[in-house]
């Protein structure tokens, strides 16, 4: 029964490091960019909607809707200034920028809040504390359904929205050719702009689940960003739906390794991530090998 | 009335100089073939002229307006659609959706998604399945399609008969041919000589990024042509401009 218990919060912590993940994903899979400040933007987010908590005495998720807007326009206005450019000299220029944007926002972060930490939880309400007792050893938190749900729904509105709507169309076209795609009247520059506000908006909403949950301070970006980026790996580089399940399986190994002993948590994570990589870029180089 | 001109196009890579100074115009209704041999400058001219290709130094004028500035998304709602080299279809797009995707430059005129379909009935089937997984003849098919999806009023055609078999070939250019009837404008590139003069009205042949010779399709003498193709006599061939 406790295996059971550790495979359902596995897969509620799982549905968190989805959401985490998304935005990283889908910078990924459009402009091929490696955003190594999306955990700080996710913490930001949480600030943010910190802010609007402590002047209003909002509720968390009120907050957020709040935060949400400043973000998406947030993340427009990174891309056109900072990310296009950077975009312009080669691979490796986007990921200097965005590791030099990395250290700027925990800075400012820093001066802004000092390094106190910080939770939305108290602001949420029953959201943190209900939860579904169905055995003595198995319960369902209310925030783990919660966070799983929303999970869901924003893995699927943005698989419809890439299959089903133009400006989706133009986004995948964009994502595999944008020369061609600007020769047929897409403005490339735009839809980049839109996928990195839509990273940046579920990066925030990333942020308030882990505000939520548990603390963050100025620093807490990098560590969220290792446990995306490895989200995003074991599901696949540039795969949405891969990275929901890359997301789930990240959480299992975390949940599974702690019943195992608690301090292995974390490294079974790590643990799968490595196994994922050595599997499938490691086994590539071993057909290479044979091949020639 | 001319609907292009180009004026002094110098366009590069680097140090590399792939366009030269080339100056033409082509008026509205006309079919003209640019020719030369690999390398001579071709694609670049093209793509200079649809705004994928920001040239060095020139001017392109587009229905009276300088576009030369104009990014190329903005130049198809002005109506300059490329049919570019080697179709650059996007692979995991279905055939529907890389020619209803073709339409946000948000020009109305004949052609839609069904008139597309009727031209290239051979397409008909294959709406649903993602271009990748088409071959090459109705690759090319969907590249012309969806560059007539933004109904435009001049036409670049960018080698379409690029890694095609012949009888393919033939296909494409019958289709092509019912499709730019009623006075379409069309600048395009081809490596096959006889066919570039059979289709185009006036020929401009380019040479190491220069024009060398231009003229008259029916007039030009078949062994000009060639030798300022390949440069052949080639003092001889500049004396011609």
């Amino acid at each position: 029964m406790t295996l059971a218990n550790a495979i359902v919060q596995g897969i509620f912590l799982g549905a968190f490091y989805a959401v985490l993940a998304c935005g990283l994903s889908i910078m990924f899979g459009v402009m091929r960019i490696i955003n190594l400040a999306h955990g700080d933007v996710a913490v930001l987010g949480a600030y943010l909607a910190f802010v609007v908590v402590e002047h209003t005495g909002a509720s968390a998720l009120v907050a957020f809707a709040a935060a949400l807007p400043v973000m998406l326009a947030l993340g427009y206005i990174l891309q056109i200034t900072v990310l296009e450019r950077s975009l312009k000299a080669g691979l490796l220029t986007p990921l200097l920028a965005t590791f030099g944007l990395s250290i700027v926002i925990q800075n400012v972060l820093l001066i802004v809040f000092s390094p106190d930490v910080r939770s939305l939880g108290p602001a949420a309400g029953a959201l943190t504390s209900a939860s579904w007792h169905v055995t003595s050893e198995l319960s369902f938190s209310a925030l783990g359904v919660v966070v799983l749900a929303v999970a869901i729904v924003v893995f699927g509105a943005l698989q419809l929205f890439l299959s089903r709507t133009q400006a989706g169309w133009a986004m995948r076209a964009t994502a595999e050719d944008a020369d061609a795609a600007e020769l047929v009247g897409i403005n490339s520059r735009s839809v980049y702009a839109r996928a990195t506000a839509i990273a940046v908006g579920v990066a925030a909403l990333g942020g308030l689940f882990l505000g939520i949950r548990s603390v963050f301070d100025p620093i807490s970006g990098p560590t969220q960003l290792i446990f995306a980026f490895e989200a995003v790996v074991i599901g696949g580089m540039g795969s949405l739906w891969g990275t929901l399940l890359g997301g789930i399986a990240l959480g299992l190994a975390q949940t599974l390794g702690a019943e195992i002993q608690p301090q292995f948590a974390v490294l079974a994570g790590h643990v799968l991530f490595l196994a994922v990589l050595i599997v499938r870029f490691g086994g590539g180089r071993l057909t290479l090998r044979v091949a020639r | 009335m001319t609907l292009l001109k180009v004026d002094g196009l110098d366009c590069r890579y680097g140090l590399l100089q792939a366009v030269r100074g080339v100056s033409f115009e082509v008026a509205q209704g006309e079919i003209v073939a640019l020719i030369g041999a690999n390398g001579a400058g071709k694609t670049t001219l093209l793509r200079a002229i649809a705004g994928a290709h920001r040239p060095h130094a020139g001017k392109v004028t587009f229905d009276g307006e300088d576009v030369t500035r104009v990014p190329a998304h903005q130049r198809v709602a002005r109506g300059i659609a490329l049919v570019p080299e080697g179709r650059r279809l996007f692979p995991s797009l279905t055939v529907e959706e890389n020619l209803r995707v073709a339409v946000a430059g948000g020009r109305r005129g004949r052609w839609n998604e069904q008139t597309v379909l009727e031209s290239f009935p051979l397409l008909q089937a294959r709406r649903k399945l993602p271009a990748a997984n088409l071959s090459g003849g109705e690759q090319q098919a969907v590249a012309i399609g969806r560059a007539l999806m933004s109904n435009p009023s001049l036409l670049l055609l960018d080698e379409v008969s690029l890694g095609l078999a012949p009888v393919v070939v033939d296909a494409v250019y019958e289709s092509l041919a019912n499709v730019i009837t009623e006075g379409a404008t069309v600048v395009l590139v081809e490596q096959d000589l006889t066919r570039a003069l059979r289709v185009a009205g006036r020929v401009i042949c380019l040479l190491e990024g220069r024009v060398v010779l231009e003229g008259d399709a029916r007039s030009l003498d078949r062994e000009r042509v060639v030798n300022a193709y390949f440069g052949l006599r080639s003092r001889a061939a500049g004396g011609e401009r």
